[in-house]
């Protein structure tokens, strides 16, 4: 199937592939061939695009997927892992932080909660990266 | 009549000028190349995020209830707008066209009585817009320091913008800047993103089909609209910095050639007068001898 991989700033990946897995926030799935026709939403994770003869990685921080005859991942950031480094983590994990108290200090409820949400994504993906 | 020195550091100083036009067309040029590139290469994304975005929205705009950035405040009262040019002059009509097009229609917001707001974002609209509406002007977002525009530059501005419109500082939001054909050709132009606005030809070409919303279809909704804000202006920055740089390149290559053909006429007189300078010199030795 055909797998596409956008940022606002270029296209990262645009060719066939077996399968994809997609960190979505609601949890990780993994996409393939004739999967139903699906939106959603990305947490910060790691991309993984599938092909008969290599793996690629993409390190993401959210946008959204749209599944159907193939795969278009809309990327805010995407970073290829081997490019990802400790230096542009921290500086992610800073903004998150930053955002969460800016929710917890003029909203409530979900808003905070979603911040919060956003940050430990991000500290697990740290985790599974090695940065922790 | 000039002296035939006075002539001389005329010519060199036209001549200079036109090095400098020159060597400004050249930059340019290879300045609009990479601003093409960027717009180019950030096309697959806008496409794909409006088509999924106007799918969506068409599909929740039946019911009235949907976020505020799409069916927006139920006034347009106060409208903000975003006048977006370049940071630096000498690129022709460019600045000068964007903040025409955006007086033009704050004046017309407020023949009818409503209230506006001006953010800048560039230097020389800035100026404009500090003389003429001075009043209306709030907040500025400088570039200057930035080479290439990057995402994260235009997040920022939608920031600031989203912001403004969660604390209800504004009802309708519109874009100016220019949008790029060629290089001779930009078009200064208005868009509406706030609430969110989709041209109805691009909602039909999208085909139909109906798909399944992780998390819900509400949610995605409210965290692809603000982003959506993000992608528009980011398209209107690297479409306003490749009109910019083409401008230039076509302000630069008239203002070269106009100091070729003031060179050749300068030229001309310069060598005009220095025969009538022989000849007289000539009539003077020859009339000297005759009356010997």
């Amino acid at each position: 199937m055909q797998v596409d991989v956008v940022s606002p700033e270029k296209l990262l990946f645009s060719s066939e592939a077996i399968s994809v897995e997609i960190p979505g926030a609601d949890g990780d799935m993994t996409a393939m061939a004739n999967h139903a026709p699906l939106i959603t939403t990305l947490r910060p994770g790691v991309l993984r695009v599938v092909q008969e003869k290599d793996t690629s990685e993409y390190v993401v921080t959210g946008g959204f997927a749209e599944l159907g005859q193939g795969v278009s991942v809309l990327a805010e950031k995407a970073v290829l892992r081997a490019d990802f480094d400790k230096k542009m983590f921290d500086e992610l994990v800073a903004v998150a932080e930053e955002s969460l108290e800016a929710a917890k200090a003029n909203m409530t409820g979900d808003a905070v909660d979603m911040a919060a949400k956003f940050l430990s994504d991000f500290n697990i993906l740290g985790e599974s990266l090695g940065f922790k | 009549m000039p002296s035939l020195k006075d002539l001389k550091n005329r010519i060199e100083s036209v001549k200079n000028t036109r090095k400098i036009t020159k060597a400004m067309q050249m930059v340019a040029a290879a300045k609009l190349r990479r601003a093409q590139d960027s717009a180019e290469a950030s096309r697959p994304y806008t496409e794909r995020f409006n088509s999924v975005l106007s799918a969506l929205a068409s599909a929740n705009a039946a019911g009235s209830g949907g976020p505020q950035l799409l069916v927006g405040t139920g006034k347009d009262q106060t409208h903000l707008l975003v006048v977006m040019t370049a940071e630096r002059g000498l690129c022709g009509g460019f600045n000068s066209n964007i903040a025409k097009l955006a007086k033009s229609h704050a004046l017309k917001l407020l023949e009818q009585g409503k209230t506006i707001k001006i953010l800048t974002v560039g230097k020389k609209g800035r100026d404009v817009v500090k003389r003429d509406l001075g009043e209306h002007f709030i907040h500025h977002i400088d570039l200057s320091e930035i080479k290439s525009i990057r995402y994260t530059d235009a997040q920022a501005i939608s920031k600031s913008i989203l912001e403004r419109f969660t604390a209800g500082e504004f009802d309708i939001a519109t874009l100016f800047y220019s949008k790029f054909v060629n290089v001779v050709t930009q078009i200064p132009t208005a868009q509406q993103v706030i609430p969110a606005r989709f041209d109805e030809d691009e909602g039909t070409k999208t085909e139909i089909v109906s798909y399944e919303y992780e998390p819900t279809e509400e949610e995605i909704l409210a965290d692809l609209l603000p982003r959506g804000v993000g992608t528009q202006i980011f398209a209107a920055l690297l479409e306003n910095g490749a009109s910019e740089q083409g401008a230039r390149m076509s302000a630069m290559d008239n203002a070269t050639r106009n100091a070729g053909d003031m060179i050749d006429k300068l030229t001309i007189q310069y060598n005009r007068s220095r025969q009538a300078v022989i000849t007289n010199e000539l009539i003077e030795i020859i009339s000297g001898a005759e009356a010997l």
